[in-house]
């Protein structure tokens, strides 16, 4: 028993053995960051080139920050300082082509865009006579939504099959790798497949917008399939067994509950696998051509789209090529980021929700 | 409606492993049956394949007989999923569907299973079940919530209320209450002893109270070492099985000298 009494006599050290330590000002980081730009600043008028002020800048603030917080706060503060600048560090370093990408092409672009810019196609359009994206926003809209088309019933019922019915078996386990290999597809190839496939099939000089949906699909269909797969593992076993358990059958478990529950996430795959195919510029190149005027029709002539629009516009080197180009690049961007927005939107409302 | 089963050498296997060896016993309709014994014993392994729950864990298989109302639930020609409306389960952590209110949440049984129902039919049943569950008055303002907006206890008896709502003949129950705490763990037991008059019931608990206080019959799963497969050492009236067990090993269970 005597081992539930309490130590009758503790030492003084531990009776007094204080909880708080030393620690830096709230402002300590900030304030030194300041600094730090303060002095980058000062090398820069000093005549040491950009890139090397911002080094010398960053590494006096790794140097400074944890010997600072050593003095002070002891080595596991100061460790726990210098890994906190590092992370913010990477982060600040994947922000700038991030920032300045967007910054570029809205400095670039929004001079062009206007309501013209939008609603003209390039019909009959010389010197400098005003044209539009119009046709390659359509076929680029259409040929995507083709590629979307396609690939989510494959992709999805792919998903659903490697994971509620193959159970790790052989052929769940060699579609799993089949999928894995075509994520690697260079997208060019997929083109050359495409075009290869449409001559075979219909006559050689058959160029339209579905061929291009086709070699879309291809790039997509992994994508839309490895994140169902993660989404579908997600929704816990717990559900498919309550399920189970109510009498309920095998597919009309997947349809009503497993499927309602990943619903938000296997949207969120769809969109991002879109967002990966919408820029795609090769394979359509290939298959879908290059035109000057609205095509509304997938199944047959050329279609434009945005970033064979792009490419073409930047190859004419004239500089009104280059200003279309970066107007295409923004409406391009813009379009990407309102399908992200719209697929957060839509996983908002599905979400499973509490309270 | 409620049913009694007929369980003779039951041999319970994952994959080549023989989980669960040689069960025999007779389970009484409209009565509480408690399973106690170790962790990993079998008693679950036992109880999910009761209403063929078992073979959903791939590689899972079961042999021997289950006989409910004169019909072997292991014949080839019997459909699992006719027998599982028949004998409903719940399980050790509540798990209502995510996606669904309160209000569906009961009604999951008879919509997932395409029942086409009356506005006035469905509300009946979801009162009447939830009455049942004990839940009613609880949420009776808050029908369109989601389920998982409910405490741990009243998720626990959502799930009960689920269970019923499909009017099953025999009701599975895997350590319902392991999750709860004693108040949401009192209700269930209360609800339990009135589910009895309508319902076979089968309950598998860690807690030796509680089959005490709940079950009719207590059945005693043991291991004979690790490794070896779980059988039944004992399956006796409550009463007596807590009081002048035939088995010293069950004696020894219960009195908490080994286990």
């Amino acid at each position: 028993m005597s081992t539930l009494q309490a130590p009758q006599a503790p030492g003084p050290s531990a009776l007094h053995a204080s909880l708080a330590r030393p620690r830096l000002p709230r402002w300590a980081p900030a304030g030194l960051g300041l600094i730090v730009i303060g002095l980058a600043a000062l090398l820069l008028v000093l005549g040491v080139g950009f890139g090397g002020s911002v080094a010398l800048g960053a590494l006096t603030y790794l140097v400074l920050l944890p010997t600072w917080s050593a003095v002070v706060e002891g080595s596991r503060a100061a460790v726990d300082r210098l890994v906190t600048s590092l992370v913010w560090g990477a982060f600040a370093v994947a922000m700038i082509p991030l920032v300045w990408l967007l910054w570029t092409a809205i400095d670039r672009g929004s001079s062009t865009i206007n309501l013209e810019f939008l609603t003209f196609e390039m019909r009959n359009v010389i010197g400098d006579m005003q044209g539009g994206i119009y046709h390659a926003l359509i076929g680029t809209l259409l040929v995507t939504l083709t590629a979307a088309v396609i690939s989510v019933p494959i992709g999805v019922f792919t998903a659903i099959y490697v994971v509620e019915y193959g159970k790790k078996n052989r052929l769940s386990r060699l579609v799993t790798f089949l999928v894995d290999v075509m994520t690697g597809i260079p997208s060019i190839v997929a083109g050359l497949f495409a075009l290869a496939l449409f001559v075979l099939l219909v006559d050689p000089a058959y160029r339209s917008g579905f061929a291009g949906s086709v070699a879309l699909s291809l790039l997509m269909i992994p994508t839309v399939v490895r994140s169902t797969e993660e989404m579908l593992r997600l929704v816990p076993e717990d559900l498919r067994e309550a399920s189970y358990a109510l009498g309920v059958p095998k597919w009309r478990t997947i349809t009503k509950v497993v499927l309602p529950t990943a619903f938000g996430g296997i949207v969120t795959g769809v969109v991002l696998a879109v967002s990966r195919v919408i820029g795609e510029t090769a394979p359509l190149l290939i298959v879908a051509g290059v035109a000057d005027s609205v095509n509304t029709n997938v199944f047959s002539e050329r279609m434009q789209t945005l970033p064979v629009f792009i490419y073409y516009q930047y190859g004419l080197a004239t500089d009104k090529g280059r200003a279309y180009a970066w107007g295409g690049a923004l409406v391009l961007i813009l379009l990407v980021m309102l399908l992200n927005l719209g697929a957060r939107v839509i996983g908002r409302i599905f979400a499973p929700k509490k309270g | 409606m409620a049913k009694s089963i007929d369980v003779s050498d039951l041999n319970i296997y994952y994959g080549d492993f023989l989980a669960v060896e040689g069960v025999n016993m007779t389970i009484k309709a409209r009565s509480v049956t408690a399973f106690i014994g170790p962790s990993g014993c079998g008693k679950s392994t036992f109880l999910r394949s009761l209403n063929r729950m078992h073979e959903v864990i791939p590689g899972a298989r079961v042999e021997g007989k289950i006989v409910v109302d004169g019909q072997s639930l292991y014949d080839p020609a019997i459909d699992p999923v006719a027998v599982r409306r028949q004998i409903g389960m719940v399980f050790q952590r509540p798990n209502p569907f995510p996606t669904m209110s309160i209000y569906d949440n009961v009604l999951a049984g008879n919509r997932l299973n395409s029942k086409r129902m009356k506005k006035s039919e469905a509300d009946s049943i979801v009162e009447k079940s939830l009455r049942g569950a004990n839940l009613w008055n609880e949420v009776k303002d808050r029908l369109g919530k989601p389920g998982m907006g409910l405490s741990g206890g009243q998720q626990q008896r959502l799930c009960i209320a689920r269970a019923i709502a499909v009017e099953p003949q025999v009701l599975l129950m895997d350590e319902p209450c392991s999750a709860l705490d004693p108040i949401s763990t009192s209700a269930i037991e209360d609800l339990i002893h009135e589910l009895k008059s309508e319902y076979t019931i089968v309950i598998v608990t860690h807690n030796m109270q509680q089959a005490a206080r709940v079950s009719d019959d207590t059945g005693f799963f043991n291991l004979k070492a690790a490794g070896q497969p779980g059988h039944l050492v004992e399956f006796n009236a409550t009463k007596k099985m807590f009081s002048n067990p035939d088995e010293p090993s069950t004696e020894a269970y219960i009195s908490g000298r080994f286990g």
